[in-house]
């Protein structure tokens, strides 16, 4: 089947604003990932064309862009769920200065997940075994299970940059950050609790989210986004993780 | 060009270079320079576990697994090394729990563990529960945690600068030059000590499960130095690529209780491996897949198998066993496995659930790399000459802890043990050590090469030499080969090297994320890799793990105990020299499984 992919293209050394290029592609298959097609035009037709992308399977997260409207994983998008002659837009994720064609600076996004301070601390001596050497914390399977969902997070920014709060304010944490936090709140293991649940209650932390829900449906892991902040807007108004 | 100047420099992001950067950057100056962003790195598409002798869900032992191990590798194992491994391994996983790992939990709160290949109780010789695991992700759980702790260490990270070359002074190294992705600037990284940790080069073939980034930058740039590559002819064959795409499928699908059926509807793998089956080592069901696909008994009379985990066809199958499966549920699989439901949904349109999925062997892993000894010394010949501050680890490195061929988990363990034996050494080795001169010329050579690339306008376009490389590797050198395939695989990767360097032609000229050149560089890489692969493979008159030879079937520990390494010599010439196996304890003999 013939495919035609218009992309939204930027150049820095070239073109003093955006434009929208078409290209046509023959031979494609309704299996084909959007991803293998952008190959086919950068190899095939024009090599300047540039994006992110690494595991092309959804789990390295480098290829999230707004895809016919929507944030989602070049990698994971399929021909076939475009029908008989498809034609797909493709424009970088919003919210993030554009550096190249679909290559969006990433680093404001990055700020945002350190600021959570995205890692476990617990300074209490681990447990010793009968040999005298360190053995793991023990964790119930339930305990594990209460956040279980966030740890799915590859933070490729689909969620984040799919907010209106986001594009309305960048200070704003934004979801991704929110589902890092989360992570670590809800894990019985950690000792930060307090530390973090204060760097969310901040006038750019969770208070942000207007429960939009944009944030869910642009999430290439299924992980419900949305619940989760809500689960920490929880958890700062209890000031517990046992809300 | 900049220069900066740190203790210790580590190429990679992944799972080996973030251990050494936690551990170097203890006590000395460090920084990691990574092409991508550190959670883009291809650890983070590991699945099903990593194996350490916990004993948490039934006996085991780290000796079972160090044997488990040197039999899984067919004897090419240095025994030494395994050892440490699978020693080792127990206080890595530990120590990844202490991080925060979120590892799925046993009844009474200590880390699961699940059945995978190759791992055994060494006394009934049954598959034993070893591979600790997060559902199916452990592999991306294990890069968060770390770079969540490199993140909590103030580690310094220079991200999307990818290195292309190494500087040495002399014998000795002094740094390494780096392109920013940004802007295109190069970089120079003076240093005391270098840790490559810079991955494996499985986009050398067509079907793999490998990254786009899986080109083997770190061992190409070190062999273009002088170091030589050992062991190039072991590349994994994984038995379970989804089909078409060859997506990874993991080995924890088997272990916990999935199983291989034929066109015919037959568990074949009955037939090859009587007492362990479906959990076999790698390269055995390997074989078994090819042999069952030749044979006609694909399914529908295609080029696939299929792994069949529904709830039916494995409760069926412990029960014959004499299991109990009662856990075995639809919510199981779906938890346990979420990864594989994700996978079989998205790209083949299968709920894995109800229907047995596609599969077929994909290009996995190379056991083979840069030469080191047990402490990620580089090491720069056949008398295990040590390369002062030059170290290596993780799946550019060849311990050779995985021989010829590498067991499930193993690889994960690998990057942990010895990923942070390189970072332990490098840091020790920086304290004592002073900065070797940057040489005057430093980085001129590479910024010739690039510019040759950017305005490169001969009439082949790279992709044509990238997809006729991996068609050749794939048909030519794959889980079965011989003389006369691989000679003519050899001969097309010394014709399309010439091509490379005389006739390729790229678009863009410009400078900001100029990912032209820069897979166009890599492309160059991966065709030096399969060059080098295809001649140890030619080389090698014997057929041993992932390496078999239809014109030499059996396994040769006469002549063939041995690891191959092999040097550049001039411009073209290849030249091949030996080094012993370490033998401890396990004395070689036949493998069945």
């Amino acid at each position: 089947m013939e495919a035609t992919i218009r992309i939204r293209r930027f150049n820095p050394e070239k073109d003093k604003k955006p434009y929208w290029a078409t290209y046509t592609l023959k031979d494609c298959e309704p299996t084909n990932r959007l991803l293998e097609l952008l190959h086919r035009i950068k190899w095939e037709i024009d090599g300047t064309l540039t994006l992110r992308r690494s595991c092309a399977q959804g789990i390295c997260g480098s290829d999230a862009m707004r895809i016919n409207g929507r944030n989602r994983l070049a990698c994971k998008v399929l021909l076939q769920e475009f029908g008989e002659n498809p034609k797909i837009q493709v424009e970088p994720i919003l919210g993030l200065p554009v550096i190249k064609d679909l290559v969006v600076d990433m680093e404001p996004f990055f700020a945002h997940y350190r600021a959570v301070m995205p890692y476990l601390v617990n300074e209490t001596p681990p447990p010793i075994g009968p040999d005298g050497k360190p053995r793991e914390r023990l964790q119930s399977i339930e305990a594990r299970e209460r956040f279980d969902d966030t740890t799915k997070c590859i933070l490729c920014a689909a969620c984040t940059t799919s907010c209106p709060s986001f594009w309305a304010n960048g200070d704003y944490v934004g979801p991704a950050a929110i589902v890092q936090a989360h992570r670590f709140i809800f894990d019985d293991r950690d000792q930060l609790l307090q530390e973090r649940l204060d760097v969310l209650a901040d006038p750019d932390g969770v208070w942000r989210c207007r429960t939009i829900y944009n944030c869910t449906p642009a999430c290439p892991r299924g992980i419900e986004v949305t619940r989760a902040i809500g689960e920490v807007k929880r958890a700062i108004q209890a000031g517990k993780r046992d809300y | 060009m900049i220069t900066h100047q740190f203790d210790t420099i580590i190429l990679g992001a992944g799972g080996a270079g973030l251990m050494a950067a936690l551990y170097a950057s203890r006590s000395v100056k460090v920084a990691v320079i990574s092409k991508l962003y550190p959670t883009r790195s291809h650890t983070g598409a590991a699945l099903g576990g990593i194996g350490a002798a916990l004993g948490n869900e039934e006996e085991d032992h780290w000796e079972w697994h160090a044997f488990d191990t040197v039999k899984g590798g067919d004897y090419l194992t240095d025994q030494d090394a395994a050892e440490i491994l699978a020693r080792e391994a127990i206080e890595a996983v530990i120590e990844l729990e202490h991080m925060g790992l979120p590892f799925d939990r046993t009844k009474d709160g200590k880390i699961a563990q699940r059945r995978f290949g190759g791992h055994t109780n060494n006394v009934t010789g049954k598959p034993v529960r070893r591979a600790c695991h997060a559902a199916d992700r452990t592999g991306h759980m294990i890069l968060q945690t770390l770079y969540q702790q490199c993140i909590k260490n103030n580690v310094t990270f220079f991200d999307e600068f990818h290195v292309v070359d190494l500087i040495m002074n002399g014998d000795l190294p002094a740094g390494a030059v780096a392109v920013c992705l940004r802007d295109g600037s190069l970089h120079l990284f003076h240093a005391k000590a270098i840790v490559f940790a810079t991955g494996g080069w499985g986009k050398c073939w067509e079907v793999t499960s490998n990254a786009h980034s899986m080109t083997g930058d770190g061992a190409a740039i070190t062999f273009r130095n002088g170091i030589p590559l050992e062991d190039m002819e072991f590349f994994q064959f994984h038995p379970t690529g989804l089909y078409p795409t060859g997506f990874l499928i993991t080995e924890g699908v088997r272990g916990e209780g999935g199983v291989l059926i034929n066109g015919r509807g037959e568990r074949f793998m009955e037939r090859y491996a009587p007492k362990v089956k479906d959990l076999a080592s790698r390269d055995v069901i390997s074989r078994a897949i090819a042999i069952e696909l030749r044979e006609g008994r694909g399914i529908k009379g295609k080029r696939y198998l299929h792994l069949d985990l529904t709830p039916e066809t494995v409760r069926r199958y412990k029960a014959e066993a004499g299991e109990n499966a009662d856990h075995y549920t639809p919510h199981y699989i779906e938890t346990k496995l979420a990864e594989t439901c994700d996978q079989g949904r998205t790209y083949a349109g299968i709920d894995p659930i109800t229907e047995p999925l596609p599969i077929q062997p994909t290009a996995h892993y190379a056991m083979g790399g840069i030469p080191t000894n047990n402490d990620a010394e580089v090491i720069a010949d056949s008398t295990n000459r040590v390369i002062p501050g030059l170290y290596a680890a993780g799946e550019c490195a060849c311990v050779s802890v995985h021989g010829a061929n590498r067991l499930g988990t193993n690889s994960l363990v690998d990057l942990i043990v010895f990923g942070r034996r390189a970072g332990l050494r490098a840091a020790e080795y920086s304290r004592g050590a002073t900065f070797v001169p940057l040489p005057s010329d430093a980085g001129r050579k590479i910024e010739s090469e690039l510019n040759r690339i950017r305005t490169a306008n001969g009439s082949t376009k790279p992709y044509v030499l990238r997809k006729k490389m991996q068609s050749t590797m794939q048909d030519l050198v794959g889980v079965f080969r011989n003389g006369k395939d691989m000679q003519k695989a050899l001969d097309t990767m010394r014709e399309l090297r010439r091509e490379f360097a005389t006739n390729i032609g790229i678009d863009d000229r410009g400078s900001t994320f100029n990912t032209d050149v820069l897979e166009t560089w890599e492309l160059g890489c991966l065709l030096e890799l399969a060059e080098v692969t295809a001649f140890s493979a030619l080389n090698r008159t014997e057929s041993r793990g992932a390496h078999a030879r239809e014109d030499y079937e059996q396994r040769d520990d006469q002549n063939w105990l041995k690891h191959t390494m092999v040097y550049r010599e001039g411009e073209e010439g290849l030249r091949v020299d030996y080094k012993p196996v370490v033998i401890t304890q396990y004395q070689p003999k036949e493998r069945v499984y």
